[in-house]
């Protein structure tokens, strides 16, 4: 097919990764009372980052041929 | 209808989670890579083909994860979360007894026949395979039942919109129409497979940090099994009969199911799963769309195992929300309560969203919720399309147009179907009974399905007079056995006894299984002996069609993980695994 899905994928989870993350490192503590006092938007956010990045070198090294 | 006005008011004052701009911009972000995916696939929409099929062109793994997000929806989210919490971790064989040797099952045997027959759906297999009327009596009632169960859908999730965010009812129905429909006018099925593969990893993105602080608040495997011993305990059962699938299925009176280990493994597994897995076009048409005979089979394989664990995503937040309410946690989350006073089980997914998810991973996981429901609804929208325009409209309405015209057709019956999908969203809002009693009248339609498709498949012999009579027997059987039957501490009516008790059963459930076991072994039985007395069709006909008269795709070349039946033989021991641990 003319698109590659990981592409999309990879990109909606490493900005949504990117946002948590920023967010997550520039909110104040109390936040996170809720979330037992783990700071989630930060762990979370980088764990999507992550996953995204994977998802992108996935359909990167599967590009050659277009 | 006076329920659910009463339950919004309720609701409405009990809960009202606010959102920050962050947890907006997610939401919205999302919407826009749902959106472009259409319309980057939109120049790919040259034939019927390919907005049906997806020009049977996609690859095993995203066919794969389609095929399981398309049956992601609200029931599956939400209703295995409050069955958690009612039922405990017996809820898992909807899953492990239930959906997983299904999906083996017809990966490994009856997709070599859907898919090699070049049928387009499932009811054209059948008019193939037997005869018009057979086609025509699935095409009908499957095409009603896609279009209410997306409305019924599209109802559940404005009134939780409503109820969590204080959403607009109407607001929330529209725009979630608007963009479902947007998505699949522009780009057909594949837009839907791609966005379903999408919202599969948006959807565990987004709930398991929730299953992992519920379970760091109730202190872990260790410390949620003392919880929930207490709360099983309080209702009289054994400590364990919330935490172990099989032990307590002894008897029907030793779990809170009500149901006893054969009812469960004939009923739920056998038949009723089965019967949803191997013959509603909604997920087989995922396998349909994959690039070849192997990609095929290995769809429901390849999404067996994620499938698996899903448990442990859908069923265990709503265990962890019955232990924390009874038994107490760091945090002190409490399920709400019903204005009958029961517990509300249907919120606590949503409950605990608010309660843990600081702003950030909260948009995330409404942004979860929101997808699944779009995905659920995609998926009914495009089966419904594709069963409308080949087995209703070219079969019945317009035989022999142009390719282009049906294509145009469509794209129209996406707009036509979600109209009515509106239509039949506000109807669930209005008539609540009308909604309650067609679902039972599609679940009397679906229960016998199996039987004809195993005998179609799998014995040359059964004709076309013989699958029909079979299955409008089996489609009254259900009917009879339901208005004979009630479950116990239920009034005659809805919930059965119409035509008088002849026997109560402990559960709704153990009802649900033993009215599906009548309706297949009558269909079964009855199309047999109506195939023997009819004139069998000629050998060659069926090529392709009957497991005797095929050939078995050759494998032999293929490497061991592209082989479905040793992937399906690996599956299998994943989840006699899975079994074994929770016993």
């Amino acid at each position: 097919m003319g698109l590659d899905i990981r592409l999309p994928i990879g990109l909606m989870f490493a900005l949504f990764g990117l946002i948590l993350l920023g967010f997550g490192l520039t909110s104040g503590e109390d936040l996170y009372r809720k979330s037992l006092g783990i700071n989630v938007n930060a762990l979370w956010g980088g764990v999507l980052l992550v996953v995204g990045a994977v998802m992108l070198a996935l359909a990167r090294r599967a590009k050659p041929d277009a | 209808m006076e329920r659910y006005s009463r339950e919004r008011q309720g609701a409405n004052a009990a809960l009202n989670i606010q959102l920050a701009w962050i947890d907006y911009l997610l939401l919205i972000l999302y919407l826009v890579f749902v959106l472009g995916i259409g319309f980057l696939l939109k120049r790919q929409m040259e034939t019927s083909a390919d907005f049906f099929l997806s020009g049977r062109s996609i690859p095993a793994w995203i066919t794969g994860l389609a095929f399981l997000s398309a049956n992601l929806g609200a029931q599956e989210v939400i209703g295995m979360a409050a069955s958690g919490a009612k039922y405990g971790i017996a809820t898992s064989h909807f899953y492990w007894v239930g959906a997983i040797p299904a999906m083996v099952f017809v990966g490994v045997f009856m997709i070599p026949f859907y898919y090699g027959s070049r049928a387009r759906s499932v009811p054209e297999y059948l008019k193939l395979r037997f005869d018009e009327k057979t086609r025509g009596f699935n095409a009908i009632s499957f095409a009603a039942m896609t279009v209410f169960s997306s409305g019924i859908s599209m109802y559940a999730m404005g009134l939780l919109l409503q109820t969590l965010l204080g959403w607009d009812f109407n607001f929330s129905v529209l725009v979630s129409a608007l963009i479902v429909l947007a998505y699949i006018f522009l780009g057909g099925l594949t837009s839907a497979i791609y966005n379903e593969v999408l919202q599969f990893f948006l959807i565990v993105a987004g709930f398991l940090p929730l299953v992992l602080l519920g379970l760091k608040d109730v202190g872990g495997w260790a410390g949620l099994q003392e919880r929930l011993a207490t709360v099983a305990t309080n209702r009289g059962f054994a400590s364990g009969a919330f935490t172990e699938s099989w032990t307590p299925l002894t008897s029907p009176a030793a779990n809170p199911m009500g149901v006893e280990w054969f009812g469960m493994v004939m009923g739920l597994g056998f038949v009723l799963s089965f019967g949803y897995w191997c013959t509603d076009f909604l997920v087989v048409q995922r396998a349909m769309a994959a690039n070849s005979m192997s990609a095929a089979r290995r769809t429901p394989l390849i999404a067996a195992i994620p499938k698996m664990l899903f448990p442990f995503l859908v069923i265990l937040p709503g265990m962890i929300a019955i232990a924390m309410t009874e038994s107490g946690s760091l945090s002190g989350f409490k399920l709400p309560a019903k204005p009958d006073g029961s517990l509300n089980y249907d919120l606590a997914i949503p409950m605990m969203l608010g309660h843990y998810f600081p702003p950030g991973v909260l948009g995330l996981g409404l942004t979860a919720l929101l997808a699944s429901f779009m995905s659920g609804m995609a998926g009914n929208v495009t089966a419904f399309n594709t069963v409308w325009t080949y087995d209703i409209y070219q079969a019945y309405i317009r035989r022999s147009a142009s390719d282009a015209h049906y294509l145009w057709m469509g794209r129209m019956t996406t707009v036509f179907g979600i109209l009515l999908s509106v239509g039949a969203a506000y109807m669930a809002a209005s008539f609540n009974n009308i909604m309650d009693m067609l679902q039972l009248v599609f679940a009397f339609v679906n229960a016998p399905l199996f039987a004809t498709f195993l005998l179609g498949m799998f014995w040359r012999r059964a004709t076309g007079h013989g699958a029909f009579t079979g299955l409008a027997a089996g489609t009254a059987a259900a009917a009879v056995h339901h208005g004979l039957t009630l479950p116990h501490g239920a009034a005659a009516g809805i919930k059965g006894g119409w035509m008088g008790t002849l026997a109560a059963y402990p559960s709704e459930m153990a009802q649900n299984f033993w009215t599906a076991i009548w309706a297949w072994s009558c269909c079964f039985a009855i199309t047999i002996l109506v195939s023997l007395v009819t004139r069998p069709r000629p050998q060659e006909e069926l090529r392709g069609l009957v497991c005797s008269l095929t050939e078995r795709p050759a494998e032999g070349h293929l490497p061991w993980h592209q082989r479905p039946g040793l992937v399906g033989v690996l599956v299998m021991a994943l989840v006699l695994l899975l079994n074994l641990l929770f016993w």
